[in-house]
């Protein structure tokens, strides 16, 4: 393989830590596992951390995380249930749980049957092999991604979740990525492949036990076949001195229905980019909520792309941003030539608490066909002073007043959330983060 | 209805304001004594719903002269909420929406505040249900607005029955209804009006401020004023409206300056 060549490029020392403990990774029993680390690597090659000078990063400085070392995960944290109840969800009955990105088996309520898959990679029969096999690495590209391709490199750990034909899970799985150690490098894995006509709905939540800096680097794809339904969650309430830079990948066949909210709270700086590749007659509802104070960045960069007829899609994208922090939307949505009576609404939502809160909105629409049904707008804004003065005009306070309403303008997203215990808990969290209500 | 020993609640004198250093209140007079229903009627452009929105201490209105004193208090003195807390209320011809924000949480939260503020009992959420269940019976209204988001996805009619509650909730001494018979059918009107009519007692006060003579025939006032260019014009009692329905606004306009003409 070719991970001794990497480690002579020279002025790459930044990547070459992160990749350190790859050479002395063991092989896979999956022989394509191995072939796609190592395709991975060849594109580390020639692949850099992206700077200020890269258009789909002008607004992120990385150079807070690259300034800092942080090692391969060497001994995984033994935890108890104990440490790690209180991020529980009670309908989420089949959970996996990964410790600084490694897979945690006592911790985890595993499903498994015929069929039916939610499991680390390693437990995979070789039926359940093949059934991944055309989707892991397949959908998030690594080619232009360096990230992606660290992560790819040092695949190890997967979640891996199998629905099967005409399958429907009721209850939610829960992936539970938890933070412990500081300044270690973590590059966590997903795969939900939902096969025709079966349905399921996944949280992906990214949690921290300590306040302590550290880099967590996840990929998830998710493969939606023709008429599947598939409801993502995701949250990310890292420690406030995180890095979390994070991509995923969707690709929906025909008909079939992608719902996902996505909730950044926490890290230092954060990058979400989400990818979704849309079929004929396919469906997506993409919503999303940045919630920051401080110096926190939190950036969101999501491509929506509309490659065959009848396509909807829907997205609402709200940053609150107080203290000094910095908001970054980039929402693509294409309409490929061909992708006739595509209908496709965006929205950009903004709320600035402070004078020094910055917010960096960018929707764009990029149309090749000549039936369609496209609209998009943009707002950045400070609170509505009709809106303060009606709630002061019942007896609140000034201050109570505007945390009201900042509260219910992040609460349209998490309404949006379709799993009770972790809807109410964020609120929770909104409410306190805000400072609403007694 | 008009009472000998009433009290005077609100005195305006020679008010003016500006919005965006335009004047829309031009010198207005204006008592209420306790125990009266006043109808503020005029053309549209008038100044009435600035009027209204000035007495609850809009931050967009600028008063520029002229004193309000409440229970001769100075009102100008006041933000918004104190004028809430001393009993001042504003219906709103447009309530805002609170997606988010459960109707019944946030009614407990401005009840238990102005509680707090009047050094009397705060209500925690069971006895809270119980109160308001109470208050919503007056208005017809279904215990689900208590569970639903404040105002959202409320019909016109639901949001003005939402408002009236919050006066019921809040027992104000001067309750100002600005256009809450706008986008009212009959059966709403009659309800609100209904509602209305069993807040009021010799203690409090009622400023409608209204276009249409129709709500007045629900609620019926003991003075009615004509206002026109940030200013009341003329004041009459509720046969004034009938005359205003079928005449228009038109002639009182005439009036007022063929009397100033023979005043100057």
């Amino acid at each position: 393989m070719s991970a001794v060549t990497s480690m002579r490029r020279p002025a790459a020392g930044y990547i070459e830590t992160l990749l350190a403990g790859q050479p002395q990774m063991r092989a896979s029993p999956l022989s394509w596992i191995n072939t796609l680390r190592a395709q991975a690597v060849r594109s580390l090659d020639v692949l850099k951390v992206p700077t200020l000078r890269d258009e789909e990063w002008r607004f992120t400085d990385l150079s807070p995380l690259t300034g800092l070392s942080f090692q391969p995960v060497r001994s995984a944290t033994a935890l108890r249930a104990a440490d790690i109840e209180q991020f529980y969800l009670e309908e989420a009955t089949t959970r996996l749980v990964f410790v600084d990105g490694v897979y945690a088996p006592q911790l985890s309520t595993t499903l498994a049957d015929d069929s039916v898959m939610v499991a680390n990679l390693s437990s995979a029969g070789a039926a359940q092999a093949a059934t991944i096999e055309p989707h892991l690495g397949r959908h998030a590209a690594f080619g232009d991604n360096v990230f992606a391709a660290l992560n790819t490199a040092l695949l190890q750990d997967v979640a891996v979740i199998v629905v099967p034909r005409n399958v429907t899970l009721t209850a939610p799985l829960h992936l539970l990525f938890v933070a412990t150690q500081a300044e270690v490098a973590s590059h966590p894995r997903c795969l939900l492949v939902a096969e025709p006509n079966s349905s399921v709905t996944l949280i992906e939540d990214y949690v921290a036990l300590q306040d302590t800096a550290y880099f967590v680097n996840p990929v998830t794809e998710i493969a939606l076949a023709d008429q599947a339904h598939v409801k993502h969650i995701r949250i990310q309430r890292d420690s406030a001195k995180a890095f979390h830079i994070a991509d995923c990948a969707v690709s929906l066949e025909r008909s079939s229905n992608y719902q996902s909210v996505s909730v950044a709270l926490g890290a230092k700086i954060s990058r979400y980019n989400l990818n979704v590749r849309l079929a004929e007659g396919a469906e997506c509802v993409v919503d999303g909520l940045a919630l920051i104070a401080d110096s926190q960045l939190a950036d969101t960069h999501t491509s929506i792309d509309h490659t065959q007829p009848n396509g909807v899609s829907r997205q609402l994208h709200k940053c609150i941003v107080g203290g000094s922090a910095h908001a970054v939307f980039n929402g693509k949505i294409m309409v490929r030539q061909g992708a006739q009576r595509t209908d496709s609404v965006q929205s950009s939502r903004n709320l600035l608490l402070t004078s020094k809160a910055q917010v960096n909105t960018k929707p764009q629409l990029e149309i090749f066909a000549d039936d369609v049904k496209c609209a998009h707008g943009a707002t950045i804004g400070q609170l509505d002073s009709d809106e303060v003065f009606y709630l002061k005009s019942r007896g609140l306070s000034d201050s109570v007043a505007r945390n009201l309403l900042t509260y219910a303008f992040g609460a349209e997203i998490i309404e949006r959330i379709p799993v009770a215990s972790l809807k109410h808990r964020l609120e929770l969290k909104m409410l306190e983060q805000t400072g609403s209500l007694p | 209805m008009i009472y000998q020993d009433s009290k005077t609640l609100l005195e305006v004198r020679g008010l003016r304001a500006t919005v965006n250093g335009v004047e829309i209140l031009k010198g207005l007079d204006f008592t209420v004594k306790s125990g009266e229903v006043h109808a503020i009627m005029g053309p549209n452009g008038s100044g009435k719903s600035t009027f209204a929105k000035v007495l609850a201490g809009h931050t967009a209105y600028e008063v520029t002269a002229g004193s309000v004193l409440f229970e001769g208090k100075n009102l100008l003195d006041l933000a918004p909420e104190e004028r809430a807390r001393a009993g001042v209320f504003l219906a709103f011809q447009y309530p805002i929406e609170i997606p988010g924000v459960a109707n019944s949480q946030f009614l407990r939260l401005t009840y238990n505040t102005v509680q707090a503020q009047r050094g009397q009992e705060e209500l925690d959420p069971l006895e809270f249900d119980d109160f308001v269940r109470e208050k919503m019976k007056l208005l017809e209204m279904s215990p689900d607005f208590l569970g639903r988001s404040v105002n959202e996805g409320f019909s016109g009619g639901e949001k003005k029955r939402n408002e009236i509650l919050q006066m019921a909730l809040l027992d104000p001494r001067l309750a100002i209804l600005d256009e809450t018979d706008s986008g009212l059918d009959i059966d709403a009107l009659r309800i609100v009006s209904q509602g209305v009519n069993q807040l009021a007692n010799r203690e409090n006060a009622i400023v409608l401020v209204t276009h249409y003579q129709r709500l007045l025939n629900y609620i019926v006032p003991d003075f009615v004023h004509v206002m026109e260019a940030g200013r009341i014009i003329k004041t009459g009692d509720k046969s004034l409206a009938l005359e205003l329905e079928t005449r228009g606004y038109d002639w009182v306009a005439a009036e007022h300056q063929a009397a100033m003409a023979v005043a100057a």
